[in-house]
């Protein structure tokens, strides 16, 4: 089954860190926004497919009131067949949520919501240039909890600025103190262009061995606390693990609508320029880019290693012929033995310390099939 | 017979250490013979390639004829014989002079007497030439003709007071140098009446002609369509075209006489079977004794040359064989290395000649190329009683074997301003020289001679020599024979696995130092891995030294947002990308630069 993405390409406040592609939130063209979505879904190819995840990311979704996401939803409802027993996902500011608002979003179909916690310190929080602070997150989800919603994940940040051990471990004991169900733990990564592209937050921020040094022990910690890990960045309490975002890494259909969005469609993958004007006016020019075939040779070690399930040899077999797999089982065995990664029958997982260096284990492994089928 | 003059011909060459101005003074020598119209000049004519022009260094003997009319009035034919200067070429060099009645030596008048002028010249004395000795660059500011003048009666023994003060760079003085050469140095004499016999001092593969030889004739006279005999290897065949060397082409002639230079042609396929220094005569009438002074040319220094990209290697093989075609001295035999896959084991003549050669293939044939350390041939005595030689580490025997073992030494002259010689000797003594003495050239400048292993010198002794002489000292060096020394293997391993391509024989002394060196270079080379890898070296199995490659920290991607995966798709391309640089052995991803910087290990 696949699965619906909506970009929210609109922000009250853009965070010195982020690159993804957002404007700044006016009312007016929030709704000019939604209205070409909801053009988009009436009338493009999409009309009438199944679906059974809805995600809807930004951006700051949250941005948009009640109504409006009401709007979104029954457009999404009108258009698609949605599996009732969807997953239906919003990413949520802490400061743009009331419990009357998510108690709205959950009228309208929402069964998820994702808080963009980041931190339980305030001195890191500032320093990140959020607009919350962890009061006003510890209240968001209890009030979300209160207004019905189970399925709360929160986001937090490893290797921030001014961010040591213990502070990250404390951020993450407070956050496993509510009623979360999923947490997706990030490592910051200074992208070129941003505000925090500069040798000031650089060296305020975690390098290399400081950053591997944390991320295992938040996903340590993270463990202990009941919250498996089951991608790079993704923890979950059993059962609680992210259906939309497994459909990105287990190379399973997803439609992405509006500007910057993504797809994978019918065996090709294709984006919607960030260009938020452009879509208002010809929304349908989503369904007009530049396709490019979607090739799971080329995808199939990249994408599944991400996820706990990790690749199987079986497959490599068929994808790549015998003589590959064997190789690959060869350098697995190696891997193994420096504790990067599991084998357990026929498949190979990545340890923590395995998802730490897995460019570098994902780049190995391809280029011992790429070996073979050249 | 007819009338055979031989009075009216020299046949000289020109001796000088590099840089102080042999080409440029053949160069002036062509222009002023009006050889070569001025609009066609290049630089340095006689220098054909490339490297040689920018190097600045003759490889390959030339020659060329040329017309002059002297003060007298008379006609002169001239042969000048470019001879490559380089140690490397001793022996050519040496052919090229024995086809010679004098030599024009070329001193620079700012840097004096250097090592080359010094052995160049005491082979040219070795040769019975009559030596004209030239100071070059007079134009410079730091000129000091007066000194240099002192420096060749001194140190030469040669009469210099009134040599030529010239600039080959301008023109100056140039006509008083081939003067000199008509007053200076004797007309051929040979007889005309006996067999042919001629001397080959070079030869040249050409695509159309085959082989041609240059030669010198000594004795006799050769036409076309007459057969010849190549003494040395007994080949015979039947010439096809003579002619003599213009300034700018080849040209036919009827017949070549004793006392001339010229060329043949006889459909020779193979360079190989026209050695320098063989003689050839008629295959009817021979001559009874064959020129001294033959040898058949031996490699000195070896090194495994591999393509960076294995795929490559046909096209290498393809570079080697063509550089044969015209260098019969360039000895080369197919090689597998678990480490670098197929390659080639090359015998060169010296250093020069083999970075010559890997400069050749990566320039001309446009070759990415891995080369192993360079090696000389070692001599090992098994307990068995048999003798071996080694030059190539792979091949060296099991200790338990090995009775005793041998390597080559050279006598070397270092030629230097004295303030550098605490540092030369320093050195030397750190390469196992042994001091024989020591010689001022003036106040300021001495002969350092030195005893060492030819393994030091091919290990980079030059780089160590300029660096720490600031590029003011000056070497040569020449081949003398075997001595006892105390050799073993080294091995380097990586993860426990013996790299093939990093192994090297060395003595016994140095053996920790360098190993030691090396583990420390290739952690420096060796990017993070996926886990920790150690770097050991061995000799026997007894590991004596060791290094960890650290493991990577992080390299991961954290993020696949809204299923956009393009990022990280770009970035792992270019990670693979990066691994076509990359050795993979066994488990360690090993960038080619590794495996150069092991044979530079001197800071």
């Amino acid at each position: 089954m696949r699965g619906i993405y909506i970009h929210i390409p609109l922000c009250l406040r853009k965070c010195p860190y982020c690159d993804f592609y957002s404007v700044r939130y006016d009312d007016a063209l929030a709704e000019k926004y939604v209205d070409a979505l909801i053009r988009n879904f009436k009338s493009g190819r999409y009309k009438g497919l199944c679906a059974d995840t809805v995600y809807i990311g930004g951006g700051t979704p949250s941005s948009l009131d009640e109504k409006l996401l009401d709007r979104l939803l029954c457009g999404v409802f009108d258009n698609f067949k949605i599996d009732k027993n969807a997953e239906i996902t919003i990413e949520a500011n802490p400061c743009s949520v009331s419990e009357d608002k998510l108690r709205a979003y959950l009228a309208s179909g929402i069964g998820r919501v994702s808080f963009g916690i980041q931190s339980a310190d305030d001195r890191e929080l500032a320093l990140l240039g959020r607009l919350h602070d962890y009061d006003m997150a510890e209240k968001a989800v209890l009030a979300a909890h209160r207004a019905g919603f189970d399925n709360i994940s929160g986001d937090i940040m490893a290797g921030t600025p001014g961010q040591d051990r213990e502070s990250l471990l404390k951020s993450i004991d407070r956050l496993c103190s509510l009623p979360l169900k999923h947490i997706s733990a990030y490592m910051l990564s200074i992208e070129s262009g941003t505000p925090f592209d500069n040798d000031d937050i650089r060296a305020q921020t975690a390098d290399d061995d400081k950053m591997s040094e944390l991320y295992l022990a938040m996903a340590q910690r993270l463990e202990e606390k009941g919250f498996c890990q089951y991608e790079i960045s993704n923890f979950s309490q059993k059962g609680f693990e992210s259906r939309h975002n497994l459909k990105y890494w287990l190379g399973e259909e997803y439609i992405g609508f509006g500007a910057s969005a993504h797809s994978l469609y019918a065996g090709e993958r294709y984006s919607v320029p960030p260009d938020i004007g452009r879509y208002i006016t010809d929304p349908l020019q989503s369904e007009d880019p530049e396709p490019l075939p979607y090739d799971e040779k080329q995808e199939y070690i990249m994408l599944h290693l991400r996820v706990k399930s990790g690749i199987s040899i079986s497959r490599i077999c068929e994808l790549y012929g015998n003589a590959a797999a064997d190789s690959v089982y060869a350098k697995a065995q190696i891997f193994e033995k420096n504790g990067l990664c599991v084998i357990n029958g026929d498949s190979i997982s990545l340890t923590a310390s395995g998802c730490l260096v897995s460019n570098g284990i994902i780049t190995q492994l391809q280029y011992e099939c790429d070996m073979h089928n050249s | 017979m007819s009338e055979h003059n031989q009075s009216n011909i020299r046949n000289f060459c020109i001796i000088a250490h590099i840089d102080h101005g042999k080409s440029t003074l053949a160069d002036r020598i062509l222009e002023l013979t009006s050889s070569v119209e001025l609009r066609e000049m290049e630089d340095q004519l006689l220098d054909n390639m490339d490297i040689e022009r920018e190097r600045g260094i003759t490889i390959k003997a030339r020659a060329v004829r040329l017309d002059y009319k002297a003060d007298n009035g008379e006609n002169y034919i001239f042969n000048l014989i470019d001879t490559p200067g380089h140690v490397d070429f001793n022996y050519e060099v040496s052919r090229s002079l024995a086809a010679c009645e004098g030599a024009v030596l070329v001193v620079d008048a700012s840097q004096g007497i250097e090592a080359q002028t010094l052995g160049n010249t005491y082979l040219a004395i070795e040769h019975d030439l009559e030596v004209v000795p030239v100071i070059n660059k007079i134009d410079l500011p730091s000129a000091e003709p007066e000194r240099v003048c002192n420096e060749i009666e001194n140190v030469i023994g040669l009469p210099a007071l009134d040599a030529p003060r010239i600039s080959a760079k301008t023109g100056l003085n140039i006509r008083e140098v081939l003067e000199r050469v008509i007053t200076d140095i004797p007309a051929p004499s040979g007889d005309i009446n006996a067999p042919f016999k001629a001397l080959i001092f070079d030869s040249v593969y050409d695509m159309y002609k085959g082989v041609i030889i240059y030669v010198r004739v000594m004795d006799g006279s050769i036409k076309a369509g007459q057969s010849i005999k190549l003494m040395a290897t007994g080949a015979e065949f039947q010439t096809v075209e003579i002619g003599y060397m213009g300034a700018k082409d080849l040209v036919p002639v009827g017949e070549l006489k004793a006392g001339e230079v010229g060329y043949i042609t006889a459909s020779i396929k193979y360079i190989g079977d026209t050695r320098v220094g063989d003689t050839v005569t008629r295959a009817d009438a021979p001559c009874d004794e064959a020129l001294p002074g033959y040898k058949k040319v031996q490699s000195m220094v070896f090194s495994g040359v591999y393509p960076a990209d294995g795929a490559k290697y046909p096209d290498l093989r393809d570079a080697l064989d063509k550089l044969a075609l015209n260098d019969a001295s360039l000895t080369f035999e197919p090689e597998t290395s678990a480490a670098l896959g197929f390659g080639f084991r090359c015998g060169f003549l010296g250093l020069l000649h083999m970075e010559i050669i890997q400069e050749r293939l990566e320039r001309e044939y446009n070759l990415d190329l891995i080369t192993t350390a360079p090696s000389v041939i070692y001599k090992v005595n098994l307990t068995s009683g048999e003798t071996i030689m080694i030059d190539n580490p792979s091949n060296y025997p099991d200790p338990g074997l090995i009775a005793s073992a041998e390597e080559p030494m050279v006598t070397a002259h270092i030629f230097t301003p004295q303030e550098f010689v605490g540092n030369i000797m320093e050195l030397c003594q750190d390469r196992r020289g042994n001091y024989i003495d020591m010689k001022y050239l003036d106040d300021t400048r001495v002969d350092l001679h030195y005893e060492l292993p030819l393994g030091e010198i091919v290990y980079d002794f030059f780089d160590a020599l300029k660096s720490r002489t600031r590029g003011y000292a000056s070497f040569d060096y020449e081949m003398k024979g075997y001595m006892p020394s105390k050799l073993v293997k080294l091995d380097i391993l990586l993860n426990g696995e013996v790299v093939d391509a990093l192994s090297f024989i060395v003595h016994t002394d140095k053996a920790y130092q360098r190993g030691r060196k090396i583990a420390e270079r290739l952690k420096e080379n060796i990017p993070r891995q996926l886990f920790e890898i150690p770097i050991q070296a061995s000799i026997g199995g007894k590991i004596i030294a060791r290094e960890t490659v650290k493991a990577m920290r992080k390299d991961v991607l954290a993020k696949c947002y809204g299923g956009d995966i393009t990022r990280k798709k770009k970035l792992l391309e270019k990670q693979k990308e990066g691994k076509k640089r990359m050795r993979q052995l066994g488990t360690v991803e090993v960038p080619q630069e590794a495996f150069m910087s092991v044979l530079k290990l001197d800071e």
